[in-house]
C-alpha cells in the first residue's frame, strides 16, 4: 500500500493521512493509491502538514507497517527511549521497529 | 567569562522578534516551507524524525552556572526534559514545538545565548579546548581569541551563504583537545622564538563522506592580524568553493582539489589586499574582551589536596584518577563529568541533572562549566579537598561514572532514533558496547580506547576519528554496521581504516570484542589500543575478526 506521512506543522508530530484527516497512529493510515502527490500539494497548501511524501507500507492483521525501519521509527519513537513513543506501556513495542 | 554588551544584546533580543514574527507568518499561511525553512534553519530549528530539534550554541563550550540552569528549565518548559550535548558543544532539544521556538529563544536572550548560526551553510559555533585558562600547557588562554572569531563570523554578511557549513577550532596548547585538525580551518596559538604570540593556521580538514586531516598552512601568523589572515582564507573558499556539488562544497574538497600551495597562493595574495585595509579588530577590543577571561579567584593558600582517607573509598579513587585533569593552579583540578552512564544514551542529560551540575559549578568552579565534543562536561576550576563532596553530589544523580577516554567513553550521533539523515541507529550500539566493557576492571585492562559511532557517512559522531570507529549505513533496508580501526583526533590526528565487510548490530558488538582481545593480546608495556595498531598494523585484526 501506499501511505502518506509528514510532520505537523505547529507541534511537529509525525502523522499519517488517513483518508480525511491526519493522525498520529500509523494504523489510520489509508491506502492513497497514485493519489498521494495531490494529497500532498493540497494538505500543504492549506498548512496542515509538513515534509510530506509518500511510502511503501503493508496492512495485516496487526495493522499498517511502514516498508522501511526509518518510518516504522517515526511511527513509535525512538527506540531508546520506549517513555518517550506513542506505547510507552509497552517496551515491548520496540521490536515492532527491528 | 565573556558578558554581552548592548550591541550583543540587542542583537539577539532583535532576532528573537524577527523569528517571532516569521513563525507568525509561516503558522498564518503567509510564507510557504520553501521560504521559511532557510529561516528556521538559520535560527538552529531542524524538522527532525519525529519534531522540530532546536540546537543551541555554547560558544566554544563555555557557560556560566545561570546559563545552564537555564538549559535545563528550557527542557522542562518547551522539551520532554531533557537535552542532548553534541560534538559541536552544542546542545539540542528534539521536541520543540514551532509556536514555542520563540517564547524558548527569548528565554535563551535573556541568559545571552541564541540559536543564530547552528544551521546554515555559515561559519558555525567556533569550538576550543574545554580546559582553556585551565590547563597547564597552553601557550595563552585561547577563549579571547575563539570570542574574537565568534564576533567576527556572527552576522558576518560576506560568510552567511558559504558553499557549505564551516567549522573552525581554536586551541592553545601542544595537546590537541579538540580535534582541531579535523576542522575546515584549525587554530593552534603558538609562541615564537622571541615570545610573541601567533596563530598557526590548518585547512581542510573534516569528517563526513570524504575526510582529510587538515593541512598546516601558516606556522606563524603575527596575533594582531589572526582575523585578517581567516577572512582571507575563507574568502578564497567563498569564491572558488564549489556550489555545483553539495558533497564536493567543503574547504577540504577545494584545497585537496587545488593542492595546498595553490591554495596558500591564492590566500596570501588576499591576505595582502586586506592588509592595505585595516579590517582586523582594533586590540583595545581584544582586550576590552580579554577583560573577560581573567582567572578567577584562586585561593590564596592553594586549594590543598584531597584528603587521604577520602581516597579510602574505591569510587571515588577511580573517579578521582580517571576522571579528574591537573591544573594550572597549585591545589586545584580539573574535573570531568561523563555523560555516559553505563548503558546510557551518550551526551544525554535529564533537566534535573542540568541544573545539578549549575548548582555545583556555582558552589565549586567559580561559576563555569564546559561542553566537550567528547559529549562531556568540565568542572574547571575545583579545588582538590572539594573534589569529594563534588563527586558525592554527582555520584547521588548518576552523574560520576568514572570512564572518560575509556571504551564506555562512546562519542555517538543520535542516529536514526532521531535524525532525519541517519541510516542506522547508533545509541543501541553504544549501549550495548558500554555494558559489555563496562565494567571497572575491564576498563582498566583495556584502558585509553576512544570509540565513535555514527549513524551515516556524515559523521557527526567522529567515526573517522575513533581509535575504533563504528559507521551505521543502510544496506538494502536494513541497519549494517562497518568498523573501523586506528583513527585518532589529537597531535597524532589520523583517519580510521574500514576492516572489511559489515555486520549487523550484535555483530559489530562481537566484531568489537575481537579487536579489543587482538589489543590486549598484543600489547606491549603501557600501549593505547591505538599504539599497538600502529605497531602490528591492520592484518591481526582482520584475521582475528573475520578468519
Amino acid at each position: 500500500m501506499k501511505i502518506v506521512t509528514g510532520n505537523d506543522l505547529k507541534s511537529g508530530a509525525v502523522i499519517w493521512w488517513t483518508g480525511v484527516g491526519w493522525s498520529l497512529d500509523v494504523n489510520q493510515s489509508a491506502d492513497v493509491a497514485d493519489q498521494g502527490a495531490k494529497i500532498i500539494a493540497r494538505e500543504e497548501g492549506v498548512q496542515n502538514v509538513v515534509g510530506a511524501y509518500v511510502i511503501d507500507g503493508e496492512k495485516d492483521a496487526d495493522g499498517v507497517r511502514p516498508a522501511h525501519i526509518k518510518e516504522r521509527i517515526r511511527a513509535l519513537g525512538p527506540t531508546v527511549r520506549p517513555d518517550l513513543t506513542l506505547k510507552p506501556a509497552d517496551p515491548a513495542a520496540v521490536n515492532w521497529v527491528i | 567569562m565573556y558578558k554581552y554588551d548592548d550591541y550583543d544584546q540587542q542583537m539577539v533580543d532583535t532576532r528573537v522578534e524577527e523569528f517571532r514574527d516569521q513563525v507568525r507568518r509561516r503558522l498564518a499561511g503567509e510564507l510557504t516551507e520553501d521560504q521559511f525553512k532557510p529561516l528556521r534553519l538559520q535560527n538552529g530549528l531542524y524538522l527532525q524524525l519525529h519534531a522540530y530539534m532546536l540546537r543551541v550554541a555554547i560558544p566554544y563550550g563555555t557557560l556560566n552556572s545561570t546559563q545552564m540552569a537555564a538549559l535545563g528549565d528550557i527542557a522542562d518548559k518547551y522539551d520532554r526534559g531533557y537535552g542532548h550535548f553534541t560534538t559541536r558543544t552544542n546542545i539540542q532539544y528534539n521536541w520543540i514545538k514551532l509556536d514555542d521556538t520563540p517564547d524558548a529563544l527569548a528565554d535563551l536572550a535573556k541568559v545571552e545565548m541564541h540559536a543564530i548560526q547552528t544551521s546554515g551553510n555559515c561559519i558555525r559555533n567556533i569550538s576550543s579546548d574545554q580546559y582553556a585558562g585551565a590547563a597547564a600547557d597552553e601557550v595563552a588562554d585561547p577563549r579571547p581569541y575563539a570570542e574574537l572569531l565568534r564576533q567576527w563570523s556572527s552576522f558576518h554578511p560576506e560568510f552567511l551563504v558559504l558553499p557549505r557549513k564551516f567549522k573552525i577550532a581554536v586551541i592553545a596548547s601542544e595537546i590537541d583537545r579538540a580535534a582541531m585538525r579535523l576542522h575546515d580551518i584549525g587554530i593552534r596559538l603558538v609562541r615564537s622564538d622571541a615570545g610573541e604570540l601567533g596563530a598557526e593556521f590548518h585547512v581542510g580538514g573534516g569528517m563526513g563522506r570524504t575526510p582529510f586531516i587538515a593541512k598546516k598552512l601558516r606556522d606563524f601568523v603575527p596575533i594582531d592580524q589572526m582575523i585578517t589572515f581567516a577572512e582571507a582564507c575563507v574568502r578564497v573558499y567563498n569564491r572558488y568553493g564549489r556550489r555545483d556539488n553539495k558533497y564536493k562544497a567543503r574547504i577540504k574538497i577545494l584545497v585537496h582539489e587545488l593542492g595546498l600551495e595553490a591554495y596558500a597562493r591564492e590566500v596570501d595574495a588576499e591576505f595582502a589586499h586586506l592588509l592595505t585595509q585595516p579590517i582586523e579588530p582594533p586590540l583595545a577590543e581584544l582586550k576590552r574582551i580579554q577583560g573577560f577571561f581573567t582567572d578567577p579567584p584562586f585561593a590564596q593558600e592553594t586549594g590543598g589536596e584531597v584528603d587521604p582517607d577520602d581516597r579510602d573509598d574505591p569510587d571515588f579513587r577511580l573517579w578521582l584518577d580517571r576522571n579528574t585533569y591537573p591544573h594550572k593552579q597549585p591545589g586545584y583540578a580539573i574535573a570531568n563529568v561523563s555523560l555516559k552512564p553505563i548503558g546510557g544514551i551518550p551526551g544525554d542529560a535529564t533537566s534535573d541533572q542540568i541544573r545539578l551540575m549549575a548548582d555545583l559549578a556555582r558552589e565549586y568552579s567559580f561559576d563555569e562549566l564546559r561542553v566537550t565534543h567528547a559529549q562531556n562536561i568540565v568542572f574547571p576550576h575545583v579545588k582538590k579537598r572539594d573534589l569529594y563532596a563534588l563527586w558525592q553530589r554527582l555520584d547521588a544523580a548518576d552523574l560520576s561514572t568514572p570512564n572518560l577516554d575509556t571504551v564506555g567513553d562512546i562519542i555517538a550521533c543520535p542516529g536514526l532514533d532521531y535524525c532525519a539523515l541517519a541510516n542506522a541507529r547508533s545509541i543501541p550500539v553504544a549501549q550495548k558496547i558500554s555494558e559489555r566493557f563496562g565494567s571497572a576492571e575491564k576498563q582498566a585492562e583495556i584502558g585509553e580506547l576512544k570509540l565513535k559511532i555514527s549513524g551515516c557517512i556524515n559523521a557527526c559522531g567522529h567515526h573517522h576519528a575513533g581509535h575504533i570507529g563504528i559507521l551505521g549505513v543502510d544496506k538494502k533496508g536494513k541497519e549494517n554496521y562497518q568498523l573501523l580501526l586506528g583513527g585518532s583526533e589529537g597531535a597524532d590526528t589520523s583517519l580510521g581504516q574500514i576492516t572489511g565487510p559489515g555486520f549487523d548490530e550484535d555483530g559489530v558488538v562481537d566484531a568489537t570484542e575481537k579487536a579489543i582481545e587482538v589489543y590486549l593480546a598484543n600489547k606491549q608495556g603501557e600501549e593505547r589500543f591505538l599504539d599497538t595498531y600502529r605497531r602490528i598494523g591492520m592484518a591481526p585484526f582482520k584475521e582475528a575478526i573475520y578468519g
